[in-house]
């Protein structure tokens, strides 16, 4: 069996706690072929630049080969992987292209962050997510052990999305079990292959299925009859480029009802783990609350909520690196790699709270740059400034602690954390 | 005790107990004196400015301020840490005396340095006739008390604006009238609006832009003189081509003047084009050679470009305004080899008829144009510039996010046209001539002239032009 490539490796479950150390040995080829015909970029300079290049799809259409191929060998009708039901939807702002991607976007985006419709959404929400961290916080008095991740890190972007987007807070059991169902049968890794993911496939196919009949079943009720929350609004107003069709509809809202979900929960368990971690950078918080947004910056760079991204491609051959990656080849951007890339950030695997020219890859670059961003910045700012202001004395009971399956969002499954009490 | 140890220990009595005068209480101004204390000067820090206000920032007041979203006083420059300086705000420097090291303010006082750095700016060029300059309802817009008046002046509304001159304040302003609902009609001597930045290719798009937005847009013209009523106020424009034009709002939106009258006597490079400077922004004197004491940053920095074939270039962008401070407050206080040079690539934007515009470059250095991506008709694309064969610039309309794309082409001196993008390609991917208008003839009158014979007495003299 010939040996694992260092990205292999670091795809491989036992180091979902620490793949650094791969990623290092990654960077030494900045573009890396791998044995499937993927090419995997690992350094900051790199992806960036491919981030910019128009010649760079992220269509998967366009893509021959299907991206998450599982191992040799194993390529059967029975493994067909996971992307190929995410595939089979309708295509939504993250898998198009322009001029296609632009409009779509351009059509969300007023109803989320843009003027002149709702310039103060954002900031609106700020009393109710404090609401929400200051109730469970308050729920935490009288325990001395909590999970960051069950307790805290999990109820609050969950509940906000739900607001935002106008879903049903009583249907997030349902979506819950789907996302899970999904992100457990996604296996980029030479584990693609195992019996276990195999068995997981069927039930992750059949998860996105339905999350997409929810989304668009929802869709329809707000057709019907409008109510609160953007997924209403973008049924029911028109654009100035028109209204998206109904599948593009549907699509874009699971997109936005998955992406809300998952990435924030991750963001806020690694912070309070990384603080945990780092007790002088602890310290240093609570002394000077009002490094609360340098913080967030630096806890996106080093624990980025996605590790990397998986659909696109070379639309021409492009010469990058010394390396060209051939038309149509498959291209991998290792977000949680680039930002520990020390020809981009000195000393990467410190944690400098006052970091400057902190320009990291947590919410990606270029036309596809998080459209949620400025939502989950605001969530972490207050989650984790309220976290380390209230809690005291938390300390970690296990590290590291177990991480969940997937590789893109990869984030600690439970973060057991013995504390004192909670400050008011 | 051994020179570089004489040396080091100099540098830190410096940076511990030196005198540094800004002049420019302006984004450039700001972003040097937080710059110095970020390297550790602990020394007297002077700030002077001629305006009675703390550094506000500028693009909102063409913008946002104009449409009455954001009151002018608004408008103030955050910062980014604390500075600890001497603000002599209200007060203009008039004089520089290199000899003694000192720069005489308009109250009388003599302020001491030891080392300097001009960040004057520009200023707006006002109507050339005075008398009718004086007539109420003539503004310019450059100063946060500009844009203060004439928002206050479209909040009547008027019955119509007339706008002189569709470079990017003249357009931003006419599409803020439109916006407000307001007749505006805009005369423009160039062919086409923002001609002289983007070229003609370029400026034929804004002018149609203008149009379908309903601004009365009249090019190749002048205005030859403003008429007022009985009571000095504005009431007519007549053109160069006999027209007449019934407006009482007139925004003169002519160009800037660069702030170096002040300069004059005092030996350095300065005139009409701005301060020359090295990359590193240490002011040349009037010889050409640079000085050690005198550094210049923003509008009024005029330096070599190592991309643009060393010419020197002076930039009146906002990115150009607080790297060019970085570096020149960086130089001040290090020395040779840990010299940082300023070598931006240059970039601005501007707002309009719900269009963004971007450029990145230096969009004049090309002759050639060529759309690469998205859709012209649409208004939403980008543009390449081409100079013998690689790309100098390019442009943006409502594709911003491209910019840092094409910069990286520039930057690597990219071949011209840029290799074709993969998905939403222009009808037409074919270069076209980029229609500047003709570069500026020389300056007729000499500024300077050289003196002495033997080598060692050879030396240039300024001889300020009078109007």
């Amino acid at each position: 069996m010939a040996e694992e490539t260092p990205w292999q490796q670091a795809l491989r479950y036992a180091n979902r706690a620490n793949p650094y150390p791969f990623y290092e040995e990654l960077r030494k080829t900045p573009v890396a072929r791998q044995p499937d015909g993927t090419y995997v970029v690992s350094t900051y300079r790199e992806i960036v630049t491919l981030l910019h290049d128009p010649r760079v799809s992220s269509d998967p259409r366009k893509c021959p080969a299907p991206a998450a191929t599982p191992a040799e060998g194993a390529a059967d009708a029975e493994a067909e992987p996971i992307t190929e039901a995410v595939i089979s939807l309708e295509p939504n702002i993250i898998t198009q292209d322009p001029p296609e991607h632009d409009r779509d976007r351009r059509t969300m985006m007023p109803h989320f962050v843009g003027p002149p419709r709702s310039p103060h959404l954002i900031s609106d929400l700020e009393p109710e997510i404090h609401r929400i961290v200051a109730g469970l916080l308050d729920g935490m008095k009288g325990k001395n052990r909590i999970d960051a991740v069950d307790d805290f890190a999990y109820p609050l972007p969950v509940t906000v999305i739900c607001k935002v987007l106008g879903v049903p807070l009583e249907d997030e059991p349902r979506f819950h079990h789907w996302i899970e169902a999904a992100l457990d049968a996604l296996d980029f890794g030479p584990e693609a292959a195992s019996e276990e993911i195999r068995s997981r496939l069927a039930g992750g196919r059949r998860a996105v299925q339905d999350f997409g009949q929810f989304a668009a079943d929802l869709l329809d009720r707000y057709a019907d009859q409008p109510g609160p929350g953007m997924l209403s609004a973008m049924v029911n107003e028109d654009g100035t480029e028109g209204r998206m069709s109904k599948g593009v509809l549907a699509s874009n809202a699971l997109l936005l009802i998955f992406a809300g979900h998952e990435t924030t929960v991750n963001l806020i368990a690694h912070s309070v783990l990384t603080l945990l971690r780092h007790r002088e950078a602890l310290e240093e918080l609570r002394r000077r609350p009002e490094l609360i947004v340098p913080a967030v910056e630096e806890l996106l760079r080093f624990e980025s909520s996605v590790q990397f991204w998986h659909t696109r491609s070379a639309l021409e051959d492009i010469d990058i690196a010394g390396t060209t990656i051939p038309k149509g080849a498959p291209i991998f951007l290792a977000y949680g790699s680039a930002n520990r890339d020390p020809e981009r950030f000195t000393d990467p695997d410190r944690l400098d709270l006052e970091r400057r020219h902190n320009e990291h890859l947590g919410f990606s670059q270029g036309i596809h740059f998080c459209f949620g961003a400025p939502l989950a910045r605001l969530e972490v700012q207050i989650a984790v400034g309220e976290f380390v202001r209230r809690v005291q004395n938390p300390r970690l009971v296990e590290d590291p602690p177990p991480y969940r399956h997937n590789q893109i969002f990869r984030g600690p499954r439970h973060v057991l954390v013995d504390i004192d009490g909670i400050r008011d | 005790m051994t020179l570089r140890a004489t040396v080091a220990e100099l540098v830190r009595e410096f940076r511990a107990s030196g005198r540094i005068v800004i002049v420019g209480a302006s984004l450039a101004g700001l972003r040097a004196a937080e710059t110095l204390r970020e390297e550790g000067f602990t020394g007297s820090l002077t700030v002077i400015g001629d305006e009675a206000y703390e550094p506000y920032d500028r693009p909102p007041l063409s913008k946002q301020v104009l449409k009455g979203w954001v009151p002018a006083d608004h408008t103030k420059l955050p910062r980014m840490r604390e500075v600890d300086a001497d603000w002599r705000l209200g007060v203009a420097a008039v004089g520089l005396d290199r000899v003694t090291k000192q720069v005489s303010l308009a109250d009388g006082e003599q302020v001491p340095y030891d080392r300097l750095l001009i960040a004057t700016g520009t200023r707006a060029r006002q109507w050339p006739n005075p008398a009718e300059a004086a007539l109420h309802g003539v503004h310019t817009i450059r100063s946060r008390d500009d844009a203060e008046q004439l928002q206050k002046a479209l909040a009547e509304p008027p019955s119509r604006v007339l706008v002189v001159g569709a470079g990017f304040i003249g357009s931003e302003v006419a599409s803020v009238c439109r916006e407000l609902d307001i007749p505006v009609t805009v005369v423009e001597r160039g062919s086409a609006p923002l001609v002289g930045a983007l070229g003609g290719v370029i400026g034929e798009i804004a002018a149609q832009m203008q149009r379908d937005h309903g601004v009365d847009l009249r090019c190749g013209l002048g205005v030859s003189s403003l008429e007022g009523d009985s009571e000095g106020h504005v009431r007519r424009a007549r053109l160069s081509d006999g027209t007449t034009v019934d407006a009482d709002v007139v925004v003169a939106s002519l160009g800037s003047i660069r702030n170096v009258e002040w300069l004059e006597g005092s030996g350095l490079a300065a005139g009409f084009w701005g301060v020359g400077c090295d990359a590193g922004g240490r002011a040349f004197d009037i010889n050409g050679v640079v000085t050690d004491s005198i550094y210049v940053a923003g509008d009024v920095a005029r330096a070599p470009h190592v991309l643009y074939e060393y010419q020197f270039l002076a930039m009146e962008h906002w990115d150009n305004a607080v790297f060019g401070a970085e570096v020149a407050a960086h130089n001040m206080v290090n020395l040779e080899p840990h010299y940082r040079p300023h070598l931006l690539l240059p970039g601005f934007w501007s707002g309009q008829f719900g269009v963004n515009i971007k450029s990145v470059g230096v969009p004049p250095f090309g002759d050639e144009i060529v759309f690469t991506q998205g859709s012209v008709e649409e208004r939403r694309f980008a543009a390449a510039y081409g100079h013998r064969g690689r790309i100098v610039a390019a442009v943006t309309f409502d594709h911003g996010k491209w910019l840092e794309y094409y910069g990286k082409l520039i930057e690597q001196s990219g071949s011209f046209p840029p290799p074709p993008p993969g998905w939403d390609q222009p009808p037409d991917m074919k270069p076209m001539p980029a229609e500047f208008p003709d570069p500026r003839v020389p300056t007729g009158i000499p500024d300077v002239v050289l003196t002495g014979h033997a080598p060692s007495e050879r030396t240039a003299e300024f001889r300020p032009r009078r109007h």
